[in-house]
């Protein structure tokens, strides 16, 4: 594998143990980021994708839920083994998150400047002017007008649109390897979502960050990424490159959940539709996850659990009906 | 002309905007609805599309009588539903239904779903036990669910199913027009295709009106005949939707068309992007409210409210781009 991988995740599986059983939240995931990469990770509610996100910043419910199996390895090294204390210099340095409500993830009692402060000083330390002007460079990174005087102002004087670009500010400071984005446009408005859009990417072209992107929308994807995997009841189905991905769909569940968006192009007519709920972690179905809902669904599928198929150009997907005749 | 299922004329709702608790001091208004005119047909569905705080969930209360106009008219089959009462309100609370966006706070977690569905029948004493039990049963089959669901609560149903159940409740009294404020927004991506055809299917068989109130463009376009766009409290574009999406006059409906996330990674479509965020309802800007966002300004702009002028058969716009046709 080539070194400009920053993040590979292996064989991921994070469980919560729960009275009533153990839920198979992520459930042998695999992928990795290359440096200024552009990762979507697609799925429905429950899929398990922020699971995925939770597990790699250590950040999941203590007691509740664990990852008990697989290597996330940040530069080559497995960040499930570190202390920790060592997890706190990773998270906000090497890796920063961006979530979806920056009404909950501000502080609403402290200053916008005061929480970039905190994140600035914990992994530059300095004297605090130096700090400041930090914080003031990240808001005006953003572009956020007049960022001297956002940083003496409280969350709740900013539109949800501005809350954003400050929690993306907070997110960039310390310039991380990676980010991971956790369906950070799905509060905002839909112009106030192409100006936030725009500016990730701007962000990330000039920092050559790496960002796995969580979202449940193909447009974010077609919009922003290179690669996307799709996320199917706590397994990876598809991945590849974003526009083999689009031209040639090559698992059911990727098919049906394309052609099940309305288009702007389409006339009134009947939408495709996927019949059934996705299926509950405590009762799931022996072979492929997919199957009691597939559209094209053998024996083989309802029994066996499909491997990784090859279609070409690290384009793969779990499917039985892929596999080659012998 | 006949008279269209609903008219809504000149209508405005201004909230006061008032600081303090004691001896409160008004600040001024916010004009949340400001001179807005529609009708919707029988059968028919309009598409209501805008921005967080353009007037669509207030323009929504009003056509529900949950808020009662600071002037002009909302009409129902040509008689005006403000200051209506009784018997009169009880016969239009059954004529305009609502389903809400979201199917977890929108059903009462301590009913039976055939509680839930029969409530409206049971208030305005639609019949007897037996007859109320035979219609919920027809309903619950008519949305897609199963009659035995009728004995079970809320929180066993999953978000599709939950917005089943309140169509089906909003369809028990046979009403005429129903709001559907956001109705997909909140359910999965592979669910909602589900209750939009659902919606489709029973327009189709029962005749109903829709007011379809969304931010997602493509299913405005999905579902709509009409559509109308609204920017802070006002109608700026109005047409058969099929006129306004294959020709976008109004500045602001082309940026809303550009934010509009591509189909496939080469269709990347965003030839306006705006600058800056909508301004407060409280101090609109003068003239055309969009002036100060607009990347066609011109001097007038700012002066002088362009009114909704018709530039081609049916399809109005508000902006002083457009001559008259």
């Amino acid at each position: 594998m080539s070194d400009d991988i920053v993040l590979d995740v292996h064989d991921l599986h994070t469980h919560f143990f729960l009275r009533r059983g153990v839920v198979k939240a992520v459930d042998g995931v695999s992928f990795s980021l290359r440096r200024g990469e552009v990762l979507g990770l697609v799925g429905e509610s429950g899929c398990g994708k922020s699971v995925t996100a939770l597990s790699l910043l250590r950040l999941l419910p203590k007691g509740a839920a664990r990852t008990v199996q697989g290597e996330i390895e940040l530069e080559g090294e497995d960040i499930l083994k570190t202390s920790d204390r060592e997890m706190r210099q990773i998270r906000g340095r090497k890796i920063a998150m961006i979530l979806q409500d920056p009404q909950t993830s501000l502080n609403p009692v402290f200053s916008i400047g005061n929480q970039l402060r905190e994140t600035i000083a914990k992994h530059f330390p300095g004297p605090g002017g130096t700090v400041t002007q930090r914080a003031i460079e990240a808001l005006r990174n953003v572009r956020l007008a007049a960022p001297e005087q956002r940083m003496d102002q409280y969350p709740h004087q900013l539109s949800g649109g501005m809350k954003q670009r400050v929690v993306g500010a907070i997110a960039i400071s310390c310039e991380p390897l990676v980010m991971i984005a956790d369906e950070p446009t799905t509060a905002l408005d839909v112009t106030i979502q192409l100006q936030y859009l725009n500016l990730l990417k701007e962000l990330q072209e000039a920092s050559n960050m790496a960002i796995l992107f969580i979202t449940h929308d193909f447009g974010v994807v077609a919009k922003m990424c290179d690669h996307v995997a799709v996320m199917y009841a706590g397994r990876i189905v598809e991945r590849g490159p974003v526009r083999q991905v689009f031209d040639n769909p090559t698992h059911p569940y990727t098919q049906a959940l394309i052609a099940s968006v309305p288009k702007m192009g389409d006339q009134r007519g009947r939408l495709h539709t996927i019949e059934g709920q996705p299926p509950e972690f405590s009762d799931l179905p022996v072979g492929c996850r997919f199957a009691p809902r597939c559209a094209f669904v053998e024996d083989k599928c309802l029994s066996t659990y499909p491997t990784d198929f090859s279609v070409g150009n690290g384009h793969t997907s779990a499917c039985w009906k892929l596999e080659k005749p012998e | 002309m006949t008279e269209p299922l609903l008219r809504v004329e000149n209508l405005r709702k201004y909230f006061a905007h008032t600081k303090g608790i004691l001896a409160a001091k008004n600040m001024g208004q916010v004009k949340a609805v400001d001179d807005i005119n529609f009708t919707i047909a029988t059968g028919e569905t309009l598409g209501l599309v805008g921005e967080s705080g353009c007037g669509k969930t207030t323009t929504s209360k009003l056509i529900l009588h949950l808020e009662n106009p600071t002037s002009g008219k909302v009409l129902l089959q040509g008689k005006p539903i403000h200051g209506m009462e009784r018997e009169a309100l009880r016969d239009y609370r059954a004529d305009v239904q609502a389903v809400f966006q979201d199917p977890w706070s929108s059903l009462n977690p301590r009913m039976t779903i055939g509680k839930i569905i029969s409530e409206s029948l049971t208030v305005t004493k639609w019949g007897k036990r037996a007859e109320i039990e035979e219609r919920v049963r027809d309903l619950l089959i008519e949305v897609g669910l199963r009659p035995e669901h009728a004995q079970q609560y809320p929180h066993e149903f999953s978000g599709g199913q939950r917005q089943r159940i309140a169509l089906a409740s909003a369809l028990a009294s046979k009403p005429k027009l129903i709001v559907l404020d956001e109705p997909v927004s909140a359910l999965d991506v592979s669910i909602r295709a589900q209750i939009l055809n659902l919606l489709k299917d029973i327009q189709e068989r029962e005749n109903v009106a829709y007011l379809l109130i969304a931010h997602n463009l493509a299913t405005v376009r999905h579902m709509a005949h009409q559509t109308a766009v609204m920017y802070l409290g006002q109608i700026v574009e109005y047409a058969p939707t099929k006129s306004l999406f294959d020709d976008v006059q109004h500045p602001y409906t082309k940026a809303l068309f550009s934010a509009v996330l591509p189909d496939h990674p080469d269709l990347q479509n965003d030839e306006i992007v705006l600058a800056g965020e909508v301004p407060s309802p409280l101090d609109p800007p003068s003239g055309c409210r969009f002036h100060t966002r607009c990347p066609f300004v011109m001097p007038e702009c700012s002066q002088e409210e362009p009114p909704l002028r018709e530039t081609k058969p049916g399809h109005l716009v508000a902006c002083h781009l457009y001559p008259t046709a």
